[in-house]
């Protein structure tokens, strides 16, 4: 029978015959724990399995990416349990200077097209980006992925997803992301599976694909899954050392459903609090005043996310008043970044720039929102206290510059 | 392993239909979260849903629980499963289940089994029934009173093994 991705994928690592509704036991290549969630993983283990090795440490790692370094006792602990743990049986642990796990495992290689990735991360679903499966679950299920090397899942149906039209100048991937969340809503592709297609997703970058792939879990999608081009089919072979030829779904595969969105007169796109499917034109809202602006997250703090933001901002200053900051989402983009003098460009105009991590978006790394702050953000959430008390608008960070430079919501055409 | 279950029904019934809907408030609220001791757990069992109040009191080790479409659904909890493994319920049927109820309901090694087919107009509160897992059979008195739909490698490997843990045990 014709299968869709994620059965492909699904079959590839399990013995059992995958179809969509079955429920069947899947290999997992790699098994990860971050800062938020990996403690418990720890207790979970030593208390189910005291003395035991976990099924393979070249498969199994931590990332710690929520709180870094920690800034409350509790996390600090919770990530020394975590190193304490991964020194004794000998787990790679990527530490608070790492950057954001899910980011993590695709630049260096440690996933591929086809792989498959489970951690305690929600947005783990991120790695459709490049066309391999990931997803998020609990710590003991977590727990148990790390004795096991494998899990049981329930496969889901697919959604396909076709874009009909190029990305028209002065949008980017976050227009269009927000876009298809805008017109699915939260519950769009509840429990499903998606195919993206179409022009505009083929042309899409690796930065651009993370982005699209980082709000499926905001349109209730279990996974996301992009088609990779050449391009991420080289990028990936580069990044692992292996020959790398990517899964695509048969031809006839059997679709739940099929929608199509339009983009041709696509324009900057903003999502306002509290739902990250509250979806406007930016223009609409050009007399709200902003109080801060967050540019990063797993969403948009790539660093062509961020070497793209520094050009717009180049030459100009943050409006006084406004307090905005840069978060990249990895070391590896922060030291190119930095050498490429985009982070000076940055701090040169009144950013704030942090190490890389989560940011804003967990914890408080950067600060949070006080109560009835208005805050511009590139993160993937704006719920009530997601990312502080105040309000939170969702957009690309070209609008989250803009919005920086006029201390308003406003437009990249605005300060070109 | 375990492969008929045999009990009295508890069908759970308004207007004469399987109850829908019934979410993990329903099925054991939320003010009694604190608790750990699953041993506690049975005497809230269905306490909070509407005409079912003094299950957990009626309900006798053995008995078959039978719900109706989205069971489970609501919050994450496992005591919604565990609630019924504290009372000794023999086996939970329910048409369809919530994602997060399944996984527990498979982890924990809990026997709780999707419905294909059910004649509830045979099949009244207090009937003694049997469920066998290997023919897909609900039956009463010798009589095919439903079916079950088939069970996943899965949830055998684990109802097996007790729960997703002793399974890995013995990888
Ligand atoms: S940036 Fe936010 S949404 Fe993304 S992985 Fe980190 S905490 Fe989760």
């Amino acid at each position: 029978m014709p299968k869709t991705m994620i059965e492909k994928i699904l079959q590839a690592h399990s013995k059992e015959d995958v179809n969509a509704g079955g429920i069947v036991w899947i290999d997992i290549d790699v098994r990860s724990a971050r800062d938020f969630g990996g403690a418990n993983v720890v207790k979970a283990f030593n208390q189910h399995y005291p003395g035991d090795k976990v099924n393979d440490v070249s498969k199994t790692v931590f990332t710690f990416d929520c709180n870094v370094p920690a800034n409350t006792i509790a996390y600090a602990s919770n990530q020394h349990a975590c190193r304490k743990f991964a020194r004794g049986q000998g787990i790679k642990v990527f530490d608070c200077d790492a950057g954001i796990g899910s980011h993590v495992a695709i630049e260096n290689g440690l996933v591929v097209p086809g792989s498959t990735m489970v951690g305690t991360d929600s947005h783990l679903n991120i790695l459709g980006a490049i066309g391999a499966f990931g997803q998020g679950m609990g710590d003991q299920d977590i727990a148990f992925v790390f004795r096991a090397g494998k899990t049981w899942f329930e496969i889901p149906e697919t959604m396909k997803i076709d874009i009909k039209g190029k990305l028209p100048k002065g949008c980017t991937a976050k227009d269009l992301t927000l876009k298809v969340c805008g017109t699915l809503t939260s519950k769009g592709a509840l429990g499903m599976a998606m195919e993206f297609y179409g022009e505009a997703i083929d042309s899409l970058d690796l930065a651009g694909r993370i982005t699209l792939a980082s709000m499926a879990t905001e349109m209730g999608a279990i996974a996301p899954m992009i088609p990779p081009s050449k391009d991420i089919l080289k990028f990936c072979g580069k990044a692992s050392g292996k020959k790398v030829e990517g899964v695509f779904s048969d031809k006839g595969a059997k679709y739940a459903k099929e929608i199509t969105i339009d983009i041709s007169n696509l324009k900057p796109q903003i999502a306002k609090p509290p739902k990250p499917d509250n979806v406007v034109d930016v223009e609409s809202l050009k007399d709200i005043k902003v109080d801060s602006v967050f540019i990063g997250s797993c969403t948009n703090g790539t660093y062509d996310d961020l070497a793209r933001a520094a050009k717009l901002v180049k030459g100009r200053h943050v409006k006084e008043g406004i307090l905005a900051s840069v978060v990249p989402a990895t070391m590896a983009g922060y030291k190119r970044l930095l050498k490429e003098g985009h982070i000076a460009t940055f701090v040169e105009a009144g950013f704030l720039v942090s190490n890389p991590g989560c940011g804003g978006c967990a914890s408080g790394q950067i600060g949070m929102t006080g109560k009835d702050e208005v805050q511009v953000s590139t993160s993937n959430r704006n719920f009530a206290g997601k990312q502080g008390d105040g309000f939170t608008y969702l957009a690309s960070p070209d609008t989250a510059v803009a919005s920086a430079l006029l201390g308003r919501i406003a437009t990249a055409e605005e300060v070109k | 392993m375990q492969t008929v279950f045999e009990g009295k029904a508890w069908p759970l019934l308004r207007d004469g239909k399987l109850i829908d809907d019934i979410d993990t408030d329903m099925i054991y609220h939320n003010s009694h979260l604190a608790i750990t001791d699953i041993k506690q757990m049975g005497q809230y069992a269905l306490g909070n849903l509407k005409g079912y109040e003094s299950f957990a009191k009626e309900a006798k080790p053995g008995d078959i629980v039978v719900a109706g479409q989205n069971f489970g659904s609501g919050s994450s909890r496992q005591q919604a499963i565990d609630c019924f493994k504290s009372l000794g319920i023999g086996c939970v049927l329910v048409m369809s289940i919530g994602a997060i109820s399944k996984r527990n309901a498979i982890n924990s090694g809990y026997p709780l089994f999707i419905v294909e087919q059910i004649d509830l107009g045979a099949l009244k509160t207090g009937d003694t029934i049997r469920v066998d897992i290997d023919k897909l059979e609900i039956t009463k008195a010798g009589q095919k009173v439903g079916s079950l739909a088939p069970i996943s490698k899965v949830q055998r490997d684990i109802l097996e093994a007790g729960n997703v843990f002793e399974y890995a045990k013995k990888l």
